[in-house]
Formats: C-alpha cells, structure tokens, sequence
C-alpha cells in the first residue's frame, strides 16, 4: 500500500483506529514506549499493525551523543522493528543521552565535522542493528550556537549520502527554527536535499510563556503558514508519506482525521 | 572545543540557571517530559496528594535520581523509596506503599505475556504431591503485603476515582495486594500476609509444602486453601 498522510497514534484512539479505512492511513508512535516486555500495550500495537501500516519515531536512541548507542536500547528498537515490521524507522538530529543519563528532549549542537563523524558512524550502527534505513529529522531549535561548520541542510544530506540514511523534514520545526534563530524557512525547503527524503512531520506550535520563541509543543493544529510551506514543498517533490503529529492536548480521533484530509493534497494543485 | 566538552557544557546549563535564556526551554522541555512520566506511571499518589503538590514533589526527586533508562514508560523505580523518607510527606506514611503498588501496576502491565496456571490445576493431587509441587508465578504477578496499612484498599480507592471523601471509613490495618494480568488487563485482589508469603515463598523457587509453612509462619490462622485457592483464581502462577 502507498503511504499517503498517516497520524500520531494515541492509547485513548487504539479502538478508533483499528476500525478506521482510509486511503494509504498509517499511524506512527514513539518507539520507546512500546519497548516492553509483553502485554497490552504490544498487543494494541500488534492489532492495529495487522490492518495498518505503522512507522516507528524513535527519541532516544542519541545519534548525536557523544558515545555509540546504547546497546540494550538499540537490541530492543531491533526486536521491536522485528516484531511490528513497521513501514518507516525514524530518529532525530539530535542528543539526549551524556554519561548514562536520558534527557527527554532533542538537544543541539554545533554541527562540526567531528559531529558529523559521530554521528554518521552511530546511524551506520543503528542501520546494521536494525537491517533497514531509517530516517533522521531535522529538530526545532531555540538557542543561537557558536561553532557550526555545516548548515543543517548540508549536515543531513552529507549524513545521508554518508550512511545512505534517509531523511524525515518536520515542516513545522523548519518554520519555529526560523522564527527562532532568525532564517529564511522557503529557502532550507527549496535547499533540502529531497532525493533523499521518506517521511513529512506536520504540527502545531505555540507560543512560550517568557521568551519571543515559538515552541514546537504538539498540542495545537498545524498552523497555515506551515500548510503554505508544506505545499510549497510538495509542489516540487510530488506526494510524500506526511505525519500529522500530535502529542498534547490530543483531541478527537475524527479531528485528527479531518485534519490528516488536508495533507491528502494533490501536489498539482498545491500552490508552489 | 570538542563535542564532547560541548555537550558536557550544554549538560551543566540544564542543571543550573546558567547561559542564554533560551537554555530555559530546554530545563523546561527535560523537566516536564520526566514530570509528566511519573505523574503517568503514579496515578494513585497523584490522587491522593494533589496536581501541585505532586508536580514539586516529583521536581526534587528528579533531580536527586533523573531516568537512566530511556524508556519513560517505567521510570520511577526509586520514586516510592523517596516519599518514604521525604520529611514533608511523614504526616502520609502510606505514601509510599501506595506508590509501590502503582510502579507494580506498571511493572505487571509491560511483563512478558504468558498463560497462566488453570485454577483447577491442582485438583485431583494427594496432598503429598501437591506439597512437592513447584508453582512458578505468573511473569505479570506482583504482591506486597504491608504489616501495619490499609495501602490496598487506599491504592485501588485511589486508582478509581477522585473522590477521597470516604476515606474515614477504612479500617486501618495491615493489608496486601496482587496484581495479576491473566487476560490483556492488570487486575488486582487483596491478599492476606500468608496468601503474599506463600506466592513470595514460590517465587523464590520452594516447593508448595514449605510455601505453606512460610505463609503459617506469616500468619498462624492462615486458611492455605482460601490463600492458595485465591493465587490460582488470579491467575499468579504460570502454566508448567
């Protein structure tokens, strides 16, 4: 089945989504959460992989840490992967493991060719653990860094023609990092290295509380200046498996469906 | 500078309140996605002390024992042990056992799947076969039996709704629970202290015969066919 606009999969939508048919539907969760042993939690996943496709979005496995990743982690994402036989594996650009302790977050850094041999050598070592390409995801950013020898653009296609890997672009965290750092969101779209790209993330943001910085919080509709990226972007590479991603303040399953609809777009009739 | 001493750097920022202000969406970010997951995986102390209380309570614990585990889903293992010797929380001294028993909860729903014992199993054996017999518990069963507190009837009073008003009319006593997962859901049953004994004595791999001296040794009036009887209903033990 071809992978039109799939949604972030929830507990509370398990049984929705499990009766749902829809047109090239997939769900994507967070790896980590279904690292377990056994029990119900496997089972849901287990039942809605046998009438859906299912991506697996892993958040800490640190490709961007400063050690390879952690073994017994990196042995449970394979067993899962084995198990559920997703359609796409995803990580981040980012880290969020240092000495043993977990982060739960993307955290940055400057994207220096020492960095890059790191990281490049841990998603070869992800890639061979789990006998498939995974995707990496450009993160949201919030803090001006001194140091970069790589734009992000060039950092994750040089990753990629390095391990093969393929990329995920989160439209969303493009927009909050320009907002953010101060860039130029059209133009990282039109530079993104697209022969490479397997997957769409779209989500809302807000605003935070103290600072002038947009937050890519989950917990909001995609806006429409991320709409009007996205369709700029899909203009020029035809249609690609896109995620609406929610993780807070999740509504109904049917208004995540009606909002998936949107990203259902013909790329002829998006508007470059 | 290198990226290790970069990433050391940015590490120490996390923990104080030093660097660009925009550090402090990242201190945000890290402390609420570790609150949030011990505010999911302890639902029943959560009820019992209060949103914000909890929430601070949980932000010292944090910082004294952040997760080693990436897997957020099971992250509180030291979290009851630290209520139990938290000075403001002395005035709630079943705060921990009922934090012990929602990380049991969470321990029981992520445990490998198997099939449990039938409970009629055993039926048909001479005593003398049913006394050598080795009963394994379920990968799903967890206990805890607690001399002095009602922490079963608070867990489970907790776990089902908001509401603590009645809280008056529970009979402060010793109490124990299991918690078992036979079909896709943890279910949970009070346990006398001899029924926890004789499940303890069968996982720590004893024939049935000393199980049942343990759980008299526990509790002298215990009924062993009432006790024994409840684990294979439960489902406790594994299927040989």
């Amino acid at each position: 089945m071809k992978l039109t606009a799939g949604v972030s999969l929830k507990p509370q939508h398990f049984d929705e989504a499990e009766r749902t048919r829809a047109d090239g539907l997939w769900f994507e969760v967070h790896a980590e959460n279904y690292m377990v042993a056994g029990g119900p939690r496997l089972a849901w996943l287990e039942r809605i992989r046998s009438c859906h496709p299912v991506s697996l979005h892993g958040v800490a496995l640190s490709l961007a840490g400063d050690a390879v990743p952690d073994a017994a982690h990196l042995q449970r994402l394979a067993a899962l992967v084995r198990r559920i036989e997703p359609a796409l594996v995803s990580e981040h650009l980012a880290w969020s493991r240092l000495d043993g302790t977990y982060f739960p977050d993307l955290l940055p850094f400057p994207r220096t060719t020492e960095a890059l041999q790191r990281m490049a050598a841990n998603i070869d070592l992800t890639q061979q653990a789990l006998g498939r390409r995974i995707a990496i995801e450009n993160p949201s950013h919030y803090l001006p860094l001194d140091g970069h020898a790589w734009s992000e653009v060039d950092f994750l296609n040089e990753l990629a023609v390095r391990t093969g890997c393929g990329l995920l672009l989160d439209v969303n965290n493009v927009f909050v990092s320009a907002h953010n750092l101060g860039g130029d969101a059209l133009a990282y779209l039109d530079a993104f290295p697209v022969k490479h790209l397997m997957e769409v993330h779209l989500a809302g943001h807000g605003v935070d509380a103290n600072l002038p910085l947009l937050i890519d919080s989950h917990d909001a509709p995609v806006s429409a200046e991320v709409w009007r990226l996205y369709r700029h972007l899909i203009a020029r590479t035809g249609p690609v498996p896109t995620l609406i991603e929610r993780d807070d303040q999740v509504p109904a399953f049917d208004t995540l469906l009606a909002e998936r609809e949107l990203a259902c777009v013909d790329p002829a009739e998006a508007l470059p | 500078m290198t990226h290790t001493t970069f990433l050391q750097g940015f590490e120490q920022a996390l923990r104080t309140e030093a660097g660009h202000p925009a550090m402090a969406v990242y201190r945000n970010t890290v402390m609420k996605g570790r609150i949030d997951a011990l505010e999911a995986n302890f639902p029943a102390v959560l009820r019992l002390v209060g949103r914000e209380w909890f929430r601070s309570v949980a932000a010292l614990y944090v910082a004294e024992d952040p997760p080693r585990d990436p897997r957020l889903v099971l992250y509180g293992d030291g979290f009851p042990e630290f209520l139990g010797r938290f000075e403001p929380a002395s005035e709630l001294p079943y705060l921990e056992g009922v934090a012990r028993l929602d990380h049991l909860w969470v321990e029981s729903h992520t445990a490998a799947d198997a099939k449990a014992l039938p409970h009629d199993a055993l039926v048909g054996h001479a005593p003398e076969q049913l006394g050598a017999c080795r009963l394994v518990p379920h990968p799903a069963a967890r206990w805890l039996w607690h001399p002095q507190l009602p922490i079963g009837t608070l867990w489970s009073h907790s776990r089902a709704s908001d509401d603590t008003a009645d809280l008056g009319d529970i009979a402060w006593v010793g109490e124990g629970l299991l918690l078992t997962r036979p079909g896709h859901e943890v279910q949970w049953a009070g346990l006398t202290a001899g029924g926890a004994a004789l499940l303890s004595a069968c996982g720590e791999g004893h024939a049935l015969g000393e199980a049942a001296a343990a759980a008299m040794g526990a509790e002298p009036e215990c009924d062993l066919a009432a006790a024994l009887a409840l684990l294979l209903e439960q489902g406790a033990f594994a299927a040989a």
